[in-house]
């Protein structure tokens, strides 16, 4: 090899600095460019996991049959029956963590009940709907309603 | 000695090869791990919703649900979905009434009564999660993607908080997180349906108008409803492929 590089010691000074130049870009790329970025497309992959780690708040529907098998039974058949226990009851991934130990405050049939069943022309026609102020103008929804089941008690 | 072809050959061919390996390993390197998950395969699901316009009631419960689960900044104008009512004129689609009041959180106050010659409705909006988005490809950086599953997310360590994106949204989608001043949106509560769950909208829905759907899992009742419904997506002309069919939308909604 030394034969044919005998005249060309100019080449090979040549070579040593591309090599040096690009290695100095290769640390350079490897320094600037997040671990994972191109492995699933123009993005750091780790921000899948970024996103996965998110805390809950939402226990879900699941978490709250496991332990309430009573209420489960109450909502059998009931026309309440396919709502999420959340919708109502808010957020309860730290009551299920506290194994029960975290009491959740129990929410006003007044407020709740309205913010589904207020009349309204821009509700579905078939959805049931009254005026709350003319249906009962005082005094809790579920003195006369069960929640969970919502035929008159 | 003059290089002869043989040799020149060998020395060209012995220089490829080393290159091409090395850069397959270089390529290994840089990519680090790839991401591990426990019970979930990014490539059996491709993830969608449906919304059933018929079967919503405009609660708000979705409002609420959404900005306590995403932590979403509680002022007015950011939502990472909001509750839009119309009121339109049969014979008009090119004029509806719209409003949302702080994006349906509050639910929507009566305003006015009943207008016998128009129809009224409530439509709930999030982000499309294309397949096709207009947002991932204005992205300067990379921050905003597909991800395998079908679900547009964010990268919050790499957004610049450049605005391109909030301006490609053709739904009105994103917004920029005054805190961090990057930009932010529904991410399908990623969160959520990789650990098998639903939506945080969906789990509060109490008419089931909100629908999580996997439309790579053959089981899911996703298909049977888009079998049997008439859906529609938002802004079929703009060809942005977007994945939340709705069930009864009118000509007036944009």
């Amino acid at each position: 090899m030394s034969g044919w590089l005998k005249d060309k010691e100019h080449l090979a000074r040549m070579a040593g600095l591309f090599a040096l130049g690009i290695t100095a870009f290769l640390v350079f790329r490897w320094l600037m460019v997040p671990a994972g970025f191109g492995l699933y497309g123009h993005y750091r992959a780790g921000a899948l996991d970024d996103a996965r780690a998110r805390p809950l708040h939402f226990a879900g529907r699941a978490a709250c049959e496991d332990c309430h098998a009573d209420v489960v039974a109450a909502r059998v058949g009931s026309r309440h029956a396919r709502i999420g226990c959340e919708a109502c009851h808010g957020p309860l991934l730290e009551h299920v963590q506290a194994g029960g130990e975290m009491k959740p405050a129990r929410p006003d049939s007044r407020v709740l009940c309205a913010r589904c069943h207020q009349a309204s022309p821009w509700k579905p026609k078939a959805f049931p709907q009254v005026v709350v102020a003319e249906h009962s103008p005082e005094g809790p929804c579920i003195a006369c309603h069960k929640a969970h089941a919502p035929k008159m008690s | 000695m003059n290089p002869d072809r043989r040799q020149f050959l060998l020395e060209t061919g012995k220089l490829l090869v080393l290159s091409a390996s090395a850069s397959v390993a270089w390529e290994a390197i840089v990519a680090g791990r790839p991401e591990t998950a426990e019970n979930y395969t990014m490539t059996d699901h491709w993830w969608s919703m449906v919304i059933d316009i018929e079967a919503c009631i405009g609660c708000g419960n979705c409002v609420r649900a959404c900005k306590e689960e995403n932590d979403v900044p509680r002022k007015e104008q950011y939502f990472r979905t909001w509750v839009e009512r119309y009121r339109v004129k049969p014979d008009d689609l090119e004029h509806p009434v719209v409003d949302s009041p702080n994006g349906g959180y509050d639910g929507f106050p009566d305003k006015g009564g009943p207008d016998a010659e128009a129809k009224h409705f409530f439509v709930p909006k999030l982000c499309n999660h294309c397949s096709n988005s207009p947002c991932v490809q204005v992205c300067p950086v990379g921050a905003t993607f597909g991800s395998p599953d079908g679900v547009v997310l964010v990268d919050k360590t790499y957004c610049l908080g450049c605005r391109y994106c909030v301006q490609a949204c053709p739904y009105g989608c994103r917004f920029i997180d005054p805190r961090t001043e990057t930009v932010d949106k529904c991410t399908l509560c990623y969160h959520r349906i990789t650990k098998g769950l639903t939506t945080a909208c969906c789990e509060t829905c109490p008419t089931g108008a909100r629908q999580l759907g996997d439309l790579k899992n053959p089981k899911d009742p996703i298909h049977q409803f888009l079998r049997e419904h008439h859906v529609l997506v938002l802004k079929p002309q703009m060809a942005t492929g977007a994945k939340v069919y709705y069930n009864g939308l009118d000509g007036s909604v944009r």
